[in-house]
């Protein structure tokens, strides 16, 4: 078992019903990895990462995180997801905390830190994602933006072996986008492991290490950002591309 | 000639003004006032009933109601998370149990909880406010489990994801995340539960309790056998506002703050 894989997953399936979403899919992240999952909606992008911290349950086939077997049903899933970090699209922030213990309250009830340290860890983890002095404002009093910020930092909090982006932009007005994919570009910068389903072409291009084309339930290329995204060989990957990129 | 539809609107607002005048100046020159007055409104027989209808009956029914309420509450939660439950049996449980306690009429259920239960095993209640409050909280709590079970329903389900992804047990983060949330949403439908409980208390008296656990209604009807007169119930009657209004009109400004932070 190579210890430099952190993500392993192995001809996964996912079916809602007769709706077959994940036809086979096997792919493995490295620790250090930026990989960018890019592709049409409906093609099983997010149930693909869904599936990583089992939120959807697969219903066939293996997912392998840290070296730890998900899919096994002796695995602890809650130890286990402790240290996947996810970032979702719609937030998902805790409306009823502000925005300090919405970093903390994770910290406290799973990793069982002090009330002063998961406070410490959590103001210093806002200042690093541009939130200061926004502590104790509720989620409905930040912009998306900032949300999606306090969302990025709770993840981090945990000390995340893999973070897990969910199309993290695509509620966000256009204007507000560039503030969180720059935190996820320093991120990456500093060596987090990160898989991120995105339409954020120019950040698949610029920060991803892979990119990852899905269509219909299955990976159909994938590559350096340089060859699937500027120069791609399939002809659906063609395809999404032009329509993506010409308007 | 027609008319247009704003002055026939018109028209028909007036005459419901002038119908509803006549109306009561009708009811007010027919009835005999007097005669009600006397049988339903003796002034000497309002200040008899006090102070024991608020020290002893008022003080029985808050008892009761409380009672019923916290079973009531406690139980709900029970049951609208194991209606929630993905394990079957509970969820077979706990719909079974709503069903058949929303649908038999307090009345049996407390004759049946409180007489036929004893007589059928020779056991016996052990205090008379329980001997009520008990059969209150179990027909409470399926009403409740209902109510409570809306409120989480109502949580958005990204609440459980975020919580779960955070390495959060599924209980863990119902006790943490959701149901904090949820109590937010079922306040107002639980104090509407609170004030019909105050009011279903009064059918606990056909369990023939004893002067030191009568509540309202009953410290009402005692008061029209002793009087002759129906005196009695009428402040009973006011009693009951006195505790209810308040309660309805605090669940009319709840939701009313509700919409204007939603807005």
């Amino acid at each position: 078992m190579n210890a430099d894989i952190v993500v392993n997953i192995t001809n996964l399936n996912k079916s809602f019903g007769d709706n077959h979403v994940l036809r086979g899919i096997d792919l493995q992240v490295q620790r250090g990895e930026v990989v960018c999952i890019i592709g049409p909606s409906g093609s099983g992008k997010s149930t693909l990462l869904r599936c990583v911290n089992m939120l959807e349950m697969p219903t066939a086939g293996t997912v392998v995180v840290l070296g730890r077997e998900l899919t096994d049903i002796d695995c602890d899933l809650d130890e286990t997801r402790a240290h996947i970090g996810m970032v979702f699209q719609q937030f998902n922030l805790f409306p009823h905390m502000t925005a300090l213990e919405n970093v903390c309250v994770a910290q406290r009830k799973v990793l069982k830190r002090s009330a002063g340290e998961a406070a410490t860890i959590a103001h210093d983890l806002l200042a690093r994602v541009g939130l200061v002095e926004k502590d104790n404002a509720y989620p409905a009093q930040l912009s998306g933006g900032q949300q999606q910020r306090v969302a990025i930092a709770r993840a981090l909090a945990m000390n995340p072996d893999v973070m897990l982006f969910d199309e993290a932009t695509s509620a966000l007005d256009p204007e507000l986008i560039g503030e969180v994919l720059q935190v996820m570009q320093s991120l990456a910068q500093e060596g987090m492991t990160m898989l991120v389903v995105t339409h954020e072409m120019g950040f698949a291009k610029g920060v991803a290490d892979r990119v990852v084309f899905m269509d219909g339930g299955v990976i159909v290329e994938q590559g350096p950002p340089s060859q699937v995204i500027s120069a791609p060989v399939e002809e659906r990957t063609r395809a999404f591309l032009s329509s993506v990129l010409n308007h | 000639m027609a008319i247009s539809k704003r002055k026939k609107a018109q028209y028909r607002r007036i005459a419901v003004y002038v119908l509803s005048v006549i109306a009561l100046l009708v009811m007010v020159l027919v009835v005999d006032w007097g005669r009600l007055q006397n049988a339903m409104f003796q002034w000497d027989i309002v200040v008899e009933q006090f102070p024991d209808i608020l020290t002893g009956a008022a003080k029985n029914t808050i008892i009761f109601t409380i009672l019923g309420f916290a079973g009531g509450l406690s139980f709900g939660l029970l049951f609208a998370l194991m209606r929630l439950s993905t394990v079957r049996p509970y969820r077979w449980f706990a719909a079974t149990y709503i069903e058949i306690f929303r649908g038999i009429p307090l009345l049996v259920t407390l004759l049946i909880l409180g007489f036929g239960i004893p007589i059928a095993t020779g056991w016996r209640w052990p205090n008379p406010y329980l001997q009520g409050a008990v059969p209150l909280a179990l027909v409470a709590s399926a009403y409740m489990a209902e109510t409570i079970r809306a409120g989480i329903e109502a949580v958005p389900k990204g609440q459980m994801e975020a919580a779960r992804s955070l390495g959060m047990s599924y209980s863990r983060a119902m006790i943490t995340i959701i149901i904090p949330q949820a109590l937010r949403i079922i306040v107002p439908p639980l104090t509407n539960e609170f004030v019909l409980l105050i009011k279903d208390t009064s059918l606990i008296s056909v369990l023939g309790v004893t002067a030191g656990t009568r509540d309202l209604a009953r410290f009402g009807r005692d008061g029209v056998n002793s009087t002759a007169n129906a005196t009695p119930l009428i402040v009973a009657g006011l009693v009951y506002l006195a505790m209810t209004v308040p309660l309805t009109q605090l669940v009319a400004w709840m939701e009313r703050r509700e919409k204007a932070v939603s807005r």
